[in-house]
């Protein structure tokens, strides 16, 4: 059995994956660093393939998350003439948000509050359901860091290959340089394409590919595709675990909202412990004593990307990507032992399995229901309000010096700035009323009316209109201070129409 | 020299920093490297600040950095920049006759734009930020207009202004007919409540109206009018209407009538472009006031 350990290649001591509690041994320290060292020195992380469920899993959503961010600015969108035909787009210059059928002002961003509550919900929900499943699936930062990694792995070797190169002091071979020089190669073409992709969610992604290619973009796209590619190289290639161990808040973050019901990447230590070797268990077990399943193979350390050990229990570095259990599955499948002894578990259950007890699994709980229900009731009045959105729309601001004005003949005059919005794309005849006070007149400076009382004004599409309009009340003696005036736009030819309110006020 | 690095805390096995408070000490948790690095950086990259930005204070001046960089000059070239895109849109502006810049959209948001801008830097001191006026200042907004309202007219007030000692300027004030002797005291009481009986005014007790349009006639009717209707040739404002410049109450009319007035209205010609003189008139006349 010895010869199946040591063929999944584990053997290494304890100390040396305890990199987050590093025990310092004091003849290693120079005379002249009298209050230790200044920094932490990096232990290098070499994560070794593995295949499983969970491995699929990650492969899958990782094809499935980098395929929508790198071909979604190519998805067309019909809006007809005029009208950008992408079906995401952020048009900057324009002020406007395009999101397939949806389309948004400036002064409509509150629907991004929205989308900002449900992501959050969603992210509790996700937590108080199977732990970190953000951080070990679909985190920007894991997936390119797995996919990284997988390039690494197929130019310079799996885990002992690497670490064996890394610790080699021969001098370098052609071929090693080679492979140094190509891996970096891809990577840097995977960021550029990451941060090539970027931009074309802000112009028409073809136009903008052609302009790219022949030099001709802005500056602007060149910059950006720049940083970016700089910050997926570095955060993706080099920075690594490391992002999420000294730079994420959300690890510490998430620790406030779990609680003892949430499913996490767990180390059933009930079934594990005693740790023994493969041939002692055999043994111990023959002689009918308790004997755990873990045999310390360290297969669950060797893969895992941050470079822990799952054993030690729940860790702010454990990103809970779940690769350990499928490593640890493996090894429970050569040894021909019950698999999952990493799983998603939590606490209550290892204690209930020690009693005897049946585990018991609660996903439907206050907690998650409470989540549920903030995103379905979020989500209902963002959808609601999305489908019933007006493209036609008013707003008043009355003058406010003067706020209103005495004429020759007695008779009390209010200007209002009335901004006119047509969200649509078709121009529009718009008629304006307002209804105040009695007897009133309206005019609005630059319209010729065509029916007396009555402006009418043409808004072109997908635009506004300020205009000046003034409400005049016949003279009074003795006026209302204050009376309610609604501004009433008719969109003439289709019967759309919107209104605002405000006062009409004496001096 | 105490060695810290032989106490290594037995429960963890980590170093300790050799500090201790009431028995407790602390743990060391050294930073990882590549944030120490980074650290170092920001000062080296400070430094570069200091030698390609303006940074360091001297007795008159300071240092101008490697490229001479200044936000002041950054400003002057915007501001420039600024000028060259409205040139040609001011040139349409300046070449459309008054009454069609109000007719077009565009050249109408455009002079109300403009005009708004230029009204807040040159005529709010006196006429407030929304034209409402105070007294002695001439409420823009309303349809009372002591040199007229059309747009030329407007236009023209604006250009030479009123009593500005421009050879174009409005000229003719209001009479100081007390100080200068041609009305007595009882006379100018008199008159006052006249005035205030032509736009329906209440007036004093025991009041002789018919004296009253004795004095008017002598005296008023050449500029004000016949009935006291005005005349904007002299600016002679109408005194039957509810707008009153100096008040309507018996003391500030009698006060009017003692002493005279001549409010100065600038000259703007020479001061303001003709486009940007065009634009304003526009402005004021689009107001809501204007005829």
């Amino acid at each position: 059995m010895d010869g199946a350990a040591s063929g999944l290649g584990l053997i290494a001591p304890v100390k040396k994956y305890q990199a987050m509690n590093k025990i310092v041994n004091p003849n290693e320290l120079t005379s002249d660093d009298d209050y230790g060292p200044l920094y932490a020195a990096r232990k290098k992380v070499y994560p070794q393939s593995v295949s499983g469920t969970f491995r699929r899993i990650k492969w899958g959503l990782m094809a499935f998350c980098l395929g929508f961010y790198y071909l979604l600015p190519f998805v067309r969108w019909n809006r007809g003439l005029g009208a950008p035909s992408q079906a995401v787009l952020i048009d900057l210059p324009n002020s406007r948000f395009y999101f397939f059928f949806i389309e948004l002002w400036p002064q409509e961003v509150y629907y991004f509050t929205g989308l900002l509550i449900v992501a959050a919900v969603a992210l509790f929900l996700m937590n108080s359901v199977g732990g970190r499943i953000w951080c070990g699936y679909l985190c920007p930062q894991t997936v390119w860091t797995d996919l990284f990694y997988a390039v690494e792995r197929l130019i310079q070797g799996d885990r002992r290959e690497r670490m064996k190169k890394d610790k080699s002091s021969d001098p370098m071979r052609l071929e090693r340089i080679l492979e140094i020089v190509l891996k970096h190669s891809i990577w840097l073409l995977i960021a550029w394409w990451t941060g090539g992709a970027w931009v074309l969610y802000f112009n028409d992604a073809p136009t903008l590919v052609k302009e790219l290619v022949t030099f001709q973009a802005p500056m602007i796209a060149y910059a950006w595709i720049g940083i970016l590619t700089a910050t997926t190289n570095v955060l993706a290639g080099f920075m690594r675990e490391q992002v999420c161990v000294y730079m994420c808040p959300w690890p510490r973050i998430q620790a406030a909202l779990t609680d003892e019901w949430a499913l996490n990447v767990t180390y059933r230590y009930d079934c594990g412990e005693k740790r023994t070797s493969v041939k002692k268990a055999a043994e111990l077990r023959a002689l009918g004593e308790q004997v755990g399943d873990c045999i310390d193979c360290y297969q669950c350390v060797a893969v895992c990307p941050t470079g822990i050990d799952i054993r030690n229990g729940p860790q702010m570095e454990c990103i809970q990507c779940g690769l350990c259990i499928d490593a640890c599955d493996n090894v429970m499948a050569k040894i021909g032992r019950p698999k999952r002894l990493i799983g998603y578990d939590n606490d209550i259950n290892i204690h209930r399995r020690q009693e005897g007890k049946a585990p018991v699994y609660r996903i439907v709980r206050p907690r998650t229901v409470a989540y549920s229900a903030i995103i379905a009731g979020v989500g209902g009045i963002m959808i609601y309000t999305l489908a019933t959105r007006s493209l036609l729309d008013v707003n008043v601001l009355h003058d406010r010096n003067p706020v209103a004005v005495r004429l020759s003949d007695g008779s009390i005059r209010n200007a209002y700035t009335v901004r006119l919005l047509n969200k649509s794309g078709y121009d529009r005849v718009i008629a304006i009323d307002a209804n105040g006070p009695v007897n009133a007149t309206i005019h609005v400076i630059g319209v010729d009316s065509v029916t007396p009382d009555r402006p009418m004004i043409v808004i072109p599409r997908d635009s506004t209109s300020e205009l000046r309009m003034l409400v005049t009340a016949p003279a009074q003696s003795n006026p209302e201070k204050s009376i309610l005036v609604r501004f009433h736009v008719t969109d003439i030819g289709l019967g759309e129409a919107a209104s605002a309110t405000d006062n009409f006020v004496a001096p | 020299m105490t060695d810290h690095h032989s106490d290594i805390d037995s429960v963890t096995g980590r170093s300790t920093t050799g500090h201790e408070w009431d028995g407790i000490k602390e743990l060391n948790t050294p930073l990882p490297r590549w944030w120490v690095v980074t650290f170092y950086l920001t000062i080296v990259w400070a430094i570069g600040y200091w030698l390609v930005y303006p940074a360091w204070p001297l007795i008159s001046s300071n240092t101008t950095g490697m490229f001479g960089f200044s936000s002041r000059a950054d400003v002057a070239v915007e501001l420039a920049n600024l000028e060259k895109i409205r040139g040609d849109k001011m040139v349409a502006l300046g070449a459309a006759s008054l009454a069609d810049i109000e007719k077009d959209p565009a050249l109408l948001a455009l002079a109300r734009a403009k005009g708004k801008t230029v009204f807040g830097d040159n005529c709010a001191p006196c006429h407030g930020s929304g034209g409402a006026g105070a007294k002695g200042y001439p409420n823009l907004n309303d349809d009372d207009w002591l040199w007229g309202g059309t747009l030329d007219q407007i236009m023209q007030t604006i250009q030479f202004g009123a009593r500005s000692g421009h050879a174009k300027a409005h000229e003719g004030q209001m009479l100081a007919f007390g100080k200068d002797g041609v009305l007595k005291g009882d006379e100018i009481v008199t008159v006052a409540n006249y005035v205030r009986s032509v736009s329906g005014l209440s007036t004093r007790k025991g009041y002789d109206a018919a004296k009253g349009e004795k004095i008017f006639a002598e005296n008023c009717v050449a500029c004000h009018g016949d009935g006291g209707k005005g005349n904007p040739e002299m600016g002679a404002p109408n005194l039957t209407d509810k707008i009153w410049l100096y008040g309507s109450d018996e003391a500030s009319l009698i006060e009017t009538i003692s002493l005279g007035r001549g409010g100065v209205m600038p000259a703007w010609e020479g001061r303001l472009d003709p486009a940007t003189i065009k634009a304003m008139a526009v402005y004021v006349h689009s107001l809501g006031g204007g005829k």
